[in-house]
């Protein structure tokens, strides 16, 4: 071979070669990439954000108490540690304590047994924490996850400032709902501000309405897999309330651009462009952070979703996130799951933790609150989505997390373009009903 | 470039130490032509364990059926097939060829004028050269955030100016998202395509205009008869970058508008990496990653052979 050929051949790899290495770095995903836990060491693995410092503060308070087998903790973005932490439960590398969303993701480390059953084991963390949650951790009626953190029911935030400039009661039904719509929007007032970049935000609508429509049961049938369980009229009905909000300017021209990492929805409100905001409750933690002002002089409302004219659902049931759930990794050696569990009993949402909560205006998922929470600074709010949370007939878990990986994304997407016209609830059902039992 | 080195090396040796019979024939027989192939062992080996074999893997993988748990099951050709009939895939295959097009289409023009001006000697030049050269400083995922706020309809440039054309639903609307997202590749790639171009322009002798003066060419003449010939590898380098690059567009996009509005902006890595890392179809995934292997050897291989390997030497001889 002479030099010069060579020389050109190498030339060529080089130019590929940066391509090959970033192309399989993504779509390899076999290698395990975290650093991961260790069997034989308790390790745990949280998210970055406001909660960050108490959950840092439960584990320090662990570390005091046993010396001799301090937690190892790494926290991530939420986008990343979902990315992450699957390839590592699955390839036996994951921390002790697992943190999930229950639901579809909690139900697959089940059934690949990556995660330990808590029955019986943890009884006395779940003596604190509120019964209908702690049933979330459940999967086929053995306890799975323990609730870690704050509930986060989806509430519906309005300006009662601009309310009361229009002269408009805020809405508990769906007519009321429209005439304040129809009545921002006349007024060149964005009347419900919508992350639609973010997507997700564009799930609550289609759940509340869902439920508020047609009840609990119908997506209770899509979890189960039921044939052409998408098709029931109340989902029809749902998507077609969602179009009726859209075509009567309900969430303004640019939502597709509004994204809700940086709290622009939320922005949009306490800036007096926005009416209304349908989001969780954690939210409200943004807009303290944001515009302490606009919170302090009484401006933010909070209800809960509106009644549907004739729907068979009952108005109290709640969407949202139940909460956050720790799960116990099966990789484990029994002695770590053994440290794990005492750890879930005794330092888990204990006294410390509930006040770290609520002092940042986040319920935590414990029972007993009700005499505690109207003399703190963010009272108000808080005995509202305590009370919501609490007389919910129904909380139904965001059918994201619900939903298995893929349906889930499938979801997202179809949600996206009805939302964006590019989609006939007909065609949304189609789609949606060729995932079941796939 | 490398035979000339072995000699020099060795020439003192030798005339330090003339007695030694052993040695002068290993030197004379090896080095002088080429270096030994075991310098490339380094090079090849990181190449090996973090190139072939996950490329390997990956192929491997678009044969089984994985959600990331579990051991992933033997699905003969269910994932190709899958991909194959996908429509949101073969809509993403549609936008890659399209952003490729286009992002050539805008970027070429543009980075080979601004590399033309910048190789230049007028008045505020490099005032201007430096400003050119900003965005290449700035990681995409801080470019994709400023740019996010930026074209945010409610508080970004929409109601900055009180201009009505401004006043677009630039990242949220089905039609324009895409040709935005062409716009903000184009800003943070072109200073490095003009930097090639003014390397490239700064390296063509001062000789060949003045004889193009001479005989009588003007300064758009000099450009297309002087500049442009005289920078043939350069472009064919700097389009092999942009046309195989385009293959991999994804943090941007992932950052500005994550595939969406609906899938108008889902392009080939992103969807690789969302069915992959969001839907869990490790299998599907794989599929996807080998065609944008395929698609960008192919495509880099193509335009070497276009530009004949062999002329890959320098062309400044003729000068």
């Amino acid at each position: 071979m002479k030099p010069v050929t060579r020389r050109a051949t190498l030339a060529g790899l080089g130019i590929s070669v940066p391509a090959l290495v970033t192309l399989s770095a993504c779509g390899g995903g076999t290698q395990p990439t975290g650093s991961g836990g260790s069997p034989s060491s308790l390790s745990v693995w949280a998210l970055t954000g406001a909660k960050q410092d108490t959950y840092q503060a439960s584990f320090d308070a662990w570390d005091e108490a046993n010396p001799d087998n301090p937690f190892a903790v790494e926290f991530f973005a939420n986008d990343s540690y979902k990315e992450k932490i699957r390839t590592a439960v699955g390839s036996g590398n994951s921390p002790t304590l697992v943190f999930n969303w229950a639901g579809g993701t909690l139900a697959d480390y089940v059934a690949n047994e990556s995660v330990v059953d808590l029955s019986g084991k943890v009884d006395e963390g779940l003596s604190r924490t509120i019964d209908s949650i702690a049933q979330v951790g459940q999967v086929d009626g053995q306890q799975y996850a323990v609730p870690n953190n704050d509930t986060q029911p989806v509430v519906l935030y309005y300006s009662v400032e601009l309310f009361e400039q229009h002269d408009l009661t805020p809405p508990t039904t769906w007519a009321e709902l429209m005439t304040a719509v129809e009545t921002f929007a006349a007024a060149d007032i964005t009347p419900i501000a919508l992350a639609g970049q973010s997507v997700w935000p564009e799930l609550m609508y289609i759940q509340y309405l869902t439920d508020r429509i047609g009840g609990e049961g119908v997506f209770e049938n899509i979890l189960t897999g039921e044939a052409d369980a998408w098709s029931d009229p109340a989902i029809t009905s749902a998507l077609e309330s969602i179009v009726q909000l859209k075509e009567a300017g309900a969430f303004g021209s640019g939502f597709g651009s509004v994204s809700a990492d940086a709290g622009a929805d939320a922005a949009l409100v306490h800036t007096g462009q926005a009416a209304m905001l349908l989001q969780g409750s954690w939210v409200y933690g943004t807009f303290k952070q944001d515009a302490p002002d606009f919170v302090a002089e009484g401006k933010l409302g909070f209800l809960n979703f509106p009644a549907a004219d004739g729907g068979t659902g009952d108005p109290a049931n709640v969407v949202g996130n139940p909460a956050n759930f720790w799960a116990v990794s099966a990789d484990a050696s029994d002695e770590v799951q053994e440290l794990a569990i005492q750890f879930l009993n005794e330092f888990n949402l204990d006294e410390a933790m509930v006040d770290n909560f609520l002092a940042m205006g986040a319920i935590p998922a414990v029972e007993g609150l009700e005499d505690k929470l109207p003399d703190l600074d963010d009272g108000d709010f808080l005995s509202f989505a305590y009370d919501m949370v609490i007389n919910a007939p129904h909380f139904q878990l965001s059918w994201d997390q619900a939903l298995e990986a893929a349906p889930a994304q499938e979801l997202l997407t179809n949600l996206s373009q009805v939302f964006l016209g590019e989609k006939e609830p007909a065609d949304f059902v189609a789609a949606m009903n060729a995932t079941l039992g796939s | 470039m490398t035979a000339p080195q072995a000699p020099a090396a060795s020439a003192p040796q030798e005339n330090q130490e003339p007695p030694r019979a052993a040695r002068p024939t290993r030197r004379r027989g090896g080095l002088r032509t080429a270096p030994s192939n075991w310098l490339l062992a380094p090079a090849l080996s990181f190449f090996g364990v973090f190139a072939v074999l996950p490329l390997l893997g990956v192929v491997v993988l678009s044969f089984f059926a994985w959600d990331g748990l579990g051991t992933p099951t033997f699905a003969g050709l269910d994932a190709w097939f899958t991909v194959f009939q996908d429509p949101v895939t073969l809509n993403a295959m549609k936008l890659t060829l399209l952003m490729t097009l286009l992002c050539y289409a805008v970027q070429f023009p543009l980075s080979l004028l601004l590399g033309a001006f910048m190789a230049g000697h007028q008045r505020y030049r490099e005032v201007f050269s430096v400003l050119y050269f900003l965005p290449l400083l700035f990681s995409a995922a801080a470019v994709g955030i400023a740019f996010k706020a930026l074209l945010d309809p409610n508080f970004g440039i929409s109601r900055a100016f009180g201009l009505d054309i401004l006043k677009q639903d630039w990242l949220g609307s089905s039609n324009l998202a895409f040709y935005t997202l062409i716009m903000v590749i184009s800003w943070s790639f072109v200073p490095f395509h003009s930097l090639l171009y003014q390397a490239g322009i700064r390296q063509i002798p001062a000789s060949m205009y003045e004889a193009a003066t001479l005989d009588g060419a003007g300064r758009v003449r000099q450009f297309f008869s002087v500049t442009l010939p005289q920078l043939k590898y350069t472009i064919v380098t700097s389009s092999t970058l942009m046309l195989v690059g385009s293959l991999t567009y994804f943090d941007l996009i992932f950052i500005l508008t994550g595939g969406g509005p609906g899938n108008a902006t889902r392009v080939l890595p992103l969807d690789m990496y969302l069915t992959g890392f969001r839907s869990y179809q490790m299998g599907p995934a794989s599929v996807l990653a080998v065609i944008l292997i395929l698609v960008g050897v192919l495509m880099s291989l193509g335009l070497n052979k276009v530009s004949g390997s062999d002329a890959m030497e320098s062309q400044m001889e003729g000068a």
